[in-house]
């Protein structure tokens, strides 16, 4: 591969100027960091952290970064198809673009930020500690983030993948995408995919193990809930990632034949196994949200949840048909009536527990008392949005309707109906809510509530007028279109939405800046009047979350502890056992990312170097005698005081 | 509320669009199968607007009542764990109306899959429609002739389309006739369709197979018996035949205009196998014989002109 061939994105002017602020950002926080002496207090505090809180805040930060990216994709991906026959991308970009622009918000924006949120909030939510694996915990977040940068990493060397989010075969093998670039997708996704499943295992321990003396698990808030669901669903669903992705790098990059034209490969198997995890996949960042709206709505309506045992059960319910469905997303494959009824009816099913959910919440407000605070909105915007598509998910799962609907711009809508709502304001509602909980100030509402509205109207404009041009024949993934189809004035419409989209984007960044600089500090524990255990302990929560582990009786038990004047966390302090920092994760992944990039160019001898070194970190582990240390009595004290301080 | 307004104001625009001078291309059948999913089409969006339309009510409802500034300072939401009787009506309303669904999905996914009604008593025309690169190879067995990146078809006679690939999937869709269908490097599929009139129609591949996809465009003409005949006896007499060569260096090429051939290329490139069972082997190729000898791999194999058409 020549100079030339290997740095070919750069040619185009609009990438290289990305490329160029990709690494001036990086440039300015190496620089800064070195610049106030920070490389210690960083390295100690955040990068061998294993403490859940802070990890969580590192996914946040990188899922917040990637809606960054992933938009700006989204936002290149409009203005070319703004008008017809434009010339702003080439097919070749473009097809890099919708690519990565699909892979970067479902895996390394949607993921870790519901990731994220999990980390923070459910030991503080089932009144634990810590995780049941906190190292193991870190060694997820390292995974993954070696992944993300893996990805990203290919805009500038070699190529992006360009096979569509999907990689359907045989367009994915070397014979139609010659380039690295789908290399680079099995192995960015096989780290992070090994990461996810990690977390998987940890936090279904986690909520299994650790949950509060007299905590059942129908006394569990129901976020904790979504996020035990979310989990069992991982746990199933990735390994079949994990192999497929294992096969598509030996076709690629050994020349075995599973998905290949000859010698017996399937194309279809890959659309299977894709989908056997993609579309659990769909429903590992939507339930989250169901937990966090479920959670906010209850806050701010100030009543407990309505129907909390159909709640549950709706969400088990859909846990194990989002399994069932999976060949709606190839109904004109051509498997015939009885295939693709069977696939049809399992997915309309899914409808039913979701409509139940929907009418929980709805009913959870009747006779409550509703403030508008800035989660609420985005929760009460989900309600109507949602709706549509989910309608128009029913509607796609009828196969027959399906072979006009499939792969046009009708479904890009109905997805984005699905996922906008669903996970990003989900995710949105849940930073806003709980964001005093991680750093001790509230995010301002007035600038919150304006890139609410810029968010939730914008997101209409841009893709309600994509239902009616994928009614009107309109592909989808097409680089431009001519003049003649009349696709001209609904594109801009769509494109004018997507400045607004940004817009609000940018006010929530915004936000961060300005609420750290003028919010007051030391916002009381319980800023919202909040129901469940994380409210119980201070806020920015200390290392230990609490000084004395509650003990509960039944749901919502913070609430009618503070109704009856009780205080559910006094008790007598006793030494905390809590595990060591440890800067291994982070190096581990280090070589684990230098592995999977030599192994993109097929660099072998050197990629296997760098997969010794990481056996070699992995075999000094199980020799180490590490058994955390134990914080005394004098230091909780100490911290408990002040912490409660000038409150 | 903006944001109501914004919706209605979209909705009003949907509509004007929706009955304008131009039906959307969905809405505006030439066919019989089309004409089936259309009409599927509606009445699935009439039923999920009477849906949308309980929600919204219900939405707009809690939020204009219950709202924190209307309520007395002093008020206290009261504890509610929920109904029985509630819970179960709004899961069995919804089963209703999917199961109600399921049975119009089930109905007209067999329709469409068939012979289109009205034409089961005459004999179907039969054209394989094969995709390479970003082009489309139509040939006509019976006729003997072959067309690329245009296809003529008589009106009121049904016909089916046998699709399959030189390459990566693509999807064959002529939505005023028909939903779309996948065309695979391994296997046959067949999509059934009639033309009710005379008429020139956009077709395409749906299915995103690489850099030159949005340009994968063919015309599909339907015209009288008549008119079919007189074009195939024209092709026939004027054209040249499809030597194996023409053929290769067609396949090699990435696009091509339109052009039509006095012979077909299945003689010496044979199609795929159509999958045995196909109604209930969808996902399973075990009954495709690699020894087939019908089975000519050498001429699907496309790895020997990647090299040269997809560098750059
Ligand atoms: C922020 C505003 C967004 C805009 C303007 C936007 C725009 C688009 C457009 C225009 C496409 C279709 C590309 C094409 O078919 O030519 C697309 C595809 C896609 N989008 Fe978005 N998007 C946005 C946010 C999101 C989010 C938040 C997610 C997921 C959580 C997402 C997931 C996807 C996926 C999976 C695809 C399919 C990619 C593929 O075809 O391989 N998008 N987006
Ligand atoms: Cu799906
Ligand atoms: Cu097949």
């Amino acid at each position: 591969m020549s100079m030339e061939e290997l740095f070919h994105p750069l040619q185009e002017p609009m990438i290289l100027a990305a490329a160029i602020s990709i690494v001036v950002g990086a440039v300015v926080v190496v620089a800064g960091l070195t610049y106030f002496k920070k490389w210690g207090y960083f390295y100690k505090n955040w990068l061998s952290t294993v403490d859940h809180k802070k990890i969580g805040i590192m996914y946040i930060a990188v899922a917040l970064l990637m809606l960054f990216r992933g938009g700006i994709d989204a936002l290149l991906m409009r203005a070319q198809t703004a008008v017809p026959d434009n010339g702003l991308l080439d097919a070749q970009h473009y097809n890099e673009i919708f690519t990565t622009h699909g892979l970067i918000m479902i895996l390394f924006m949607a993921m870790p930020f519901v990731i994220g949120l999990m980390n923070i909030v459910i030991p503080l939510q089932i009144g634990a500690r810590d995780v049941a694996f906190p190292r193991l915990n870190a060694v997820s977040f390292w995974a993954f983030a070696a992944g993300c940068g893996l990805l990203n990493l290919s805009f500038i060397i070699g190529g992006s993948p360009d096979a569509g989010w999907t990689a359907y075969f045989p367009l994915a093998s070397t014979d139609f995408s010659p380039t690295v670039g789908n290399n680079y997708y099995s192995l960015a996704l096989q780290l992070s995919g090994i990461g996810t499943l990690l977390t998987g295992v940890n936090f279904i321990t986690t909520i299994f193990k650790m949950r509060a003396p007299g905590m059942t698990l129908m006394k569990m808030p129901m976020f904790s809930w979504s996020i035990l669901i979310t989990n069992v669903i991982i746990v199933f669903a990735f390994p079949v990632l994990t192999v497929a992705l294992a096969l598509m790098m030996l076709d690629r990059q050994f020349g075995t034949k599973f998905f290949a034209m000859t010698d017996g490969g399937m194309d279809m198997l890959w659309a299977n196994l894709f989908w056997v995890w993609g579309h659990p996949e769909v429903y590992i960042v939507i339930l989250p949200a169901f937990g966090i709206f479920s959670e906010v709505i209850a806050t701010f309506a100030r009543k407990n949840l309505y129907g909390y045992k159909s709640m549950v059960m709706s969400m088990v319910v859909i846990s194990l048909l989002s399994f069932l469905v999976w060949a709606h997303h190839f109904y004109t494959m051509g498997h015939g009536v009885m295939v693709n009824s069977v696939f049809s009816i399992t997915t309309m099913a899914i409808a039913v527990p979701t409509g139940v959910k929907m009418f929980n919440w709805l009913l959870t407000m009747r006779h409550g008392k509703i403030q508008f605070t800035t989660p609420m909105l985005y929760a009460l915007a989900f309600i109507p949005i949602f709706t549509i598509g989910g309608v128009t998910g029913v509607m796609l799962a009828m196969a027959s309707a399906d072979y006009q609907y499939h792969n046009t711009m009708f479904l890009v809508a109905h997805f984005h109906y699905v996922l906008i709502p669903g996970t990003v304001f989900g995710v949105l509602a849940g930073y806003h809510f709980w964001w005093p909980k991680m750093f001790g100030f509230r995010l301002n509402e007035k600038l919150g509530k304006a890139g609410f509205w810029f968010i939730a109207i914008s997101f209409n404009v841009t893709f309600f007028p994509l239902f009616i041009l994928g009614l009107d024949g309109y592909a989808r993934r097409m680089y431009t279109y001519s003049a003649s189809t009349g696709y001209g004035p609904l594109n801009m419409l769509s494109f004018i939405g997507a400045l607004g989209l940004a817009v609000g984007f940018a006010l929530i960044c915004y936000n961060i800046y300005y609420s750290w600089k003028h919010m007051p500090r030391n916002e009381k524990a319980d800023v919202w009047d909040g129901r469940s255990l994380e409210w119980a302990t201070h806020s920015p929560v200390p290392e230990y979350n609490f000084a004395v582990v509650p003990n509960v009786s039944r749901l919502d038990e913070f609430w009618f502890a503070k109704k009856e004047g009780r205080d559910i966390t006094a008790g007598k302090i006793e030494k905390i056992h809590m595990p060591n920092n440890t800067g291994t994760p982070f190096w581990t992944s280090g070589f684990l990312f230098l592995a999977a990039f030599f192994a993109v160019f097929s660099l072998w001898p050197l990629a296997i170097i760098s997969m010794l070194v990481v056996f070699g970190f992995m075999a000094h582990r199980s020799f180490e005698d590490d058994h955390g240390r134990y914080i005394s009595v004098e230091e909780i004290m100490e911290t408990e005081k002040s912490l409660r301080g000038d409150k | 509320m903006n944001k109501k307004l914004s919706l209605m104001f979209l909705a009003f625009g949907a509509i004007a669009i929706l009955s304008g001078c131009e039906p959307l291309t969905v809405f505006n059948p030439k066919g019989p199968n089309a004409q089936t999913l259309s009409n599927t089409i509606i009445l699935s969006i009439i039923t999920m607007a009477v849906i949308l339309l309980v929600v919204y009510v219900l939405f707009a409802f809690m939020l204009t009542k219950y709202r924190a500034s209307k309520a007395s300072a002093d008020y206290e939401p009261p504890h509610e764990e929920g109904s029985h009787v509630l819970e179960i009506t709004w899961t069995v309303i919804p089963i209703i109306i999917v199961a109600f669904l399921a049975i119009v999905t089930v109905k007209t996914t067999s329709t469409v899959e068939t012979t289109p009604e009205g034409y089961d008593n005459k004999e179907p025309l039969v054209i394989y429609a094969a995709s390479s690169n970003w082009k489309w190879h139509f040939s006509y067995p019976e006729e003997g002739i072959e067309t690329v990146n245009y296809v003529n078809i008589p009106t009121d006679r049904p016909i089916e389309f046998k699709l399959y690939s030189f390459g990566p999937i693509t999807s064959f869709w002529i939505p005023q006739l028909a939903g779309q269908k996948y065309a695979m490097s391994d296997m046959l599929t067949t999509i059934h369709l009639a033309a009710d009139e005379v008429g020139s129609f956009m077709g395409r591949n749906s299915n995103f197979n690489g850099r030159g996809f949005a340009e994968m465009e063919f015309e599909a003409q339907s015209m009288t018996q008549a008119d079919f005949e007189q074009w195939v006896k024209d092709v026939k007499a004027n054209e040249k035949p499809l030597t194996e060569e023409k053929f290769k260096e067609l396949l090699a090429a990435e696009h091509v205009g339109r052009s039509s051939y006095s012979s077909t290329h299945l003689d010496f490139s044979p199609a795929p196998m159509a999958h045995g069972d196909m109604d209930m082997g969808g996902m399973d190729h075990s009954d495709m014989d690699m020894s087939d000898e019908d089975m000519n791999h050498e001429d699907m194999d496309h790895s020997t002109d990647a090299d040269s058409t997809h560098s750059h």
